[in-house]
């Protein structure tokens, strides 16, 4: 059995990637590819940890997870077609009408 | 102590109704005086005077018939305030009941002579409207003097004494717009200002005793005022008297405040007899010998006010024998006759004063009347002229303005032989002239010889005064009937005039009856001296004085002698339409006697003159230009202006609440401007904020 350290560990790598992602790409579609990542570098812990207690509630949990993330998925692509449409651009930095 | 509460004594639950009848009358010709025919205004108007007459009469018998010197009459509460404590009480003695009779008697003959006098004056003055006004004045006139006479404190007399000055002021001015010939002018506005004015002189007087009294008595209750006097020092008594002295000046007309009664003749003639002939000028008198305690007890007051009695009483005397309005000269007898009675009350004659303000008021009335008489017969003769005139020219009322002539039907020397036109009229102005010039027995006679014997008695200076106003009296009357009645008419209207309707003559001749007969109240012998004894009880004991004959035979060879000469002059070669007057060769003396001795021009000089002036100076420079120019503009409205600019608008408006307002404005701007350098619109420096933000509160949850 793999040590629960090592699903640890993988899961705070891919966190680490998609929160990078997310700071560093200006692609609206790249930016939401690393939150998506980072929703599952999530599940995956809770997995994990789930597994470690023996226990179904951190696999329940993940399916929330999951389908509230495809909902996100439903609204925020639907968001970056508005945005495209209006921009010609998904360039996030684009978009900055509320500028102080 | 008030008697009256107690219901035994006869009619004396009438004394209100002396005031509540004539205000009931002018009540009734207030509301319904429009819709009453002349007749029913004069008959409202005679019937409450005649009323109030009645309750006198009947005042007088309970009060001779109580036997007590002094009833009272509480009528209501009156002031209640700290040490003031006066009721409404009506006091009925033997003094107040002598004037009420008077007042009331002789208004109501005045009252019915109005009704025919009014009737034909509104019509020659051109306006009918104003006599139910007349009446309404006249009744309040009543009620007023009623006040005054039947007052049991100088406060309450002094409502009345101001009531009758307001009464005489709007009677003086009754026709305000137009002078006495009924041109339009404010000359008899003037008139009644002049008398206004004039009095509140002498009514400031009255004020100051009545101060002085109540600072010194505690108390205006006639009775209790006088049981103080002798605990009082002479000199407030002293200050009290002299002060009271100038309020009769002005109220009786006397040096130095006669002034006005002469003006006063603007009024319409039975105001002329009522007010200022047979009523109101004596209040003066009234006034003297109500506070004969107070007097007695100053003789050095006493001899102020016997002088100026008796150098009123010549000075007016000379003056009205140079005058030729037929009015004015009684208007100066009038005040030569006060003189008189004053002189009387100083010289201690309490009673010889009132028994000469009772028959004076009976002849100087009828004089007034008839004179009134003669005056609208002169004005229907003039009718007829005007008449004629227009006839023959038939050029309408034009005529006259084209003549150019303004007929003044008092002016004596438009009369002359009225004697056979208005016989009526001539005898009872003859009974009205002998009485007033004392020839014997006219009711004249006796009153005045009796102040005469009391004066030489008690002050010689008084007597020769006196005598010798007595003799001018008597010349003046004369020049007066042989210029009016006798020789041939000066002026077409004086042969035409006509005698006056029945309305007129029948007052006239009941008080020529009163003038002839009236002496015999108190006629100078022993066991007729009842006015003398009736007065007892309010003046207490008097001596009754007999005929003194030297006395009498110096006053009636005057008055002869006086007559005499004005016949050498105006009747032995009856002025026929020469206008000369005989007495214009005496010069400078004829022009003063007529000029009123520029009494007039001198108290314009010294009084009106300065006093206009100084008022002028006052409101143009004092208020005018430095309080209200340069202190109100200046002063206040620049130190506002400049306070309100530099304090309130500099300091504390701009740099306090603006300047606080401005700054937080300022602060927050420029807060926010720090801030909105956070809200850069990157979506990824947000995300990154938020991963600093956990990672603070992740090691803060760690490491804590």
């Amino acid at each position: 059995m793999v040590p629960v350290d090592y699903y640890v560990i993988l899961s705070a790598i891919l966190f680490t990637i998609g929160v990078l992602g997310v700071l560093i790409r200006r692609n609206a579609l790249i930016i939401f590819m690393s939150i998506e990542l980072m929703l599952n570098a999530a599940n995956l812990a809770i997995v994990a940890f789930g597994s470690v207690i023996e226990s179904f509630s951190g696999q329940i949990f993940v399916f929330f997870v999951i389908a509230v993330a495809a909902a996100e998925v439903a609204i925020g692509l639907a968001l970056i077609v508005e945005i495209f449409k209006s921009k010609r651009s998904i360039d996030v930095d684009q978009v900055s009408g509320l500028k102080g | 102590m008030y008697f009256g509460e107690s219901a035994n004594y006869g009619f004396l639950f009438l004394a209100p109704w002396l005031i509540f009848f004539p205000t009931l009358g002018l009540l009734i010709n207030v509301a319904f005086g429009h819709k009453f025919s002349e007749r029913t205004i004069g008959a409202v108007a005679s019937l409450a005077t005649g009323a109030a007459f009645v309750v006198s009469i009947a005042l007088a018998w309970t009060l001779s018939a109580s036997h007590a010197d002094v009833l009272r009459w509480r009528l209501a509460e009156w002031i209640h305030i700290g040490a003031v404590s006066l009721d409404w009480t009506f006091r009925v003695d033997a003094l107040s009941t002598t004037m009420m009779l008077v007042v009331s008697g002789v208004g109501t003959l005045i009252h019915i002579y109005a009704i025919g006098y009014m009737h034909e004056d509104v019509r020659f003055k051109a306006d009918p409207g104003r006599f139910q006004r007349f009446f309404v004045f006249l009744n309040l006139f009543i009620a007023a003097m009623m006040i005054l006479i039947s007052a049991d404190s100088y406060l309450m007399l002094f409502i009345g004494w101001e009531g009758v000055g307001l009464c005489s002021f709007l009677l003086i001015g009754f026709w305000y717009e137009m002078d006495t010939l009924g041109q339009p002018s404010w000359s008899n506005s003037y008139a009644a200002k002049k008398a206004f004015v004039v009095n509140r002189i002498g009514d400031y007087g009255f004020l100051i005793a009545s101060f002085i009294m109540f600072w010194a008595f505690g108390t205006f209750q006639f009775d209790a005022v006088f049981a103080k006097a002798p605990q009082v020092s002479q000199g407030l008594i002293i200050a009290i008297t002299l002060f009271y002295l100038l309020g009769v000046t002005g109220k009786s007309a006397q040096i130095p405040l006669y002034v006005w009664l002469p003006d006063a003749m603007a009024g319409p003639t039975p105001v002329s007899a009522l007010i200022h002939a047979a009523t109101m000028v004596t209040a003066g008198v009234y006034l003297i010998t109500r506070s004969a305690p107070l007097y007695s007890a100053v003789p050095i007051a006493q001899n102020i006010v016997a002088l100026t009695g008796a150098v009123t009483a010549l000075f007016a005397a000379t003056i009205a024998a140079g005058q030729y309005d037929i009015k004015k000269v009684l208007a100066y007898s009038t005040i030569s006759q006060l003189g008189f009675m004053v002189a009387a009350v100083g010289v201690g004659a309490y009673v010889a004063g009132m028994f000469h303000l009772v028959t004076h008021a009976f002849f100087k009335a009828l004089l007034f009347l008839a004179a009134g008489s003669v005056i609208l017969g002169m004005e229907r003769g003039h009718h007829h002229v005007e008449h004629a005139h227009q006839d023959k020219s038939k050029k309408g009322k034009k005529k006259q303005e084209d003549r150019g002539e303004i007929f003044d039907p008092g002016d004596m020397r438009n009369m002359g032989g009225l004697r056979k036109t208005m016989p009526v009229t001539f005898w009872v102005y003859m009974a009205g002239t002998l009485a007033l010039a004392g020839i014997p027995p006219f009711a004249g006679f006796w009153s005045k010889d009796e102040i005469l014997l009391d004066a030489s008695l008690h002050n010689p200076t008084v007597y020769w005064l006196l005598t010798i106003a007595a003799f001018f009296t008597a010349f003046y009357m004369g020049r007066q009937i042989w210029l009016v009645f006798f020789g041939t008419a000066r002026h077409e209207a004086a042969s035409l005039a006509e005698e006056s309707p029945r309305v007129i003559t029948f007052p006239l001749i009941a008080l020529a009856i009163l003038s002839v007969i009236g002496g015999a109240i108190n006629l100078p012998f022993t066991g007729f001296h009842h006015f003398t004894h009736w007065l007892e009880g309010a003046l207490g004991k008097v001596e009754a004085m007999n005929l003194d004959t030297q006395v009498a035979l110096v006053s009636t060879a005057l008055a002869l002698a006086a007559i005499a000469i004005s016949w050498f002059l105006y009747g032995r070669a009856p002025a026929d339409a020469v206008r000369r007057d005989p007495l214009e060769t005496l010069g400078v003396l004829f022009k003063g006697m007529n000029g009123k001795w520029w009494i007039d021009e001198l108290y314009q000089a010294l009084v009106i003159t300065p006093y206009v002036k100084t008022a002028q100076f006052l409101a143009d420079v004092i208020d005018g230009r430095f309080w209200h120019d340069w202190f109100h503009d200046s002063v206040v409205v620049g130190g506002f202006n400049w306070a309100s600019r530099i304090g309130l608008d500099v300091y504390a408006d701009q740099k306090g609440i603006d300047a606080f307002a401005n700054n937080l404005g300022a602060w927050t701007q420029s807060l926010s401007t720090m801030m909105r350098k956070a809200q850069n619109g990157f979506v990824r420096s947000y995300a990154l904020t938020f991963l600093l933000g956990v990672v603070l509160i992740l090691g803060y949850l760690v490491f804590k």
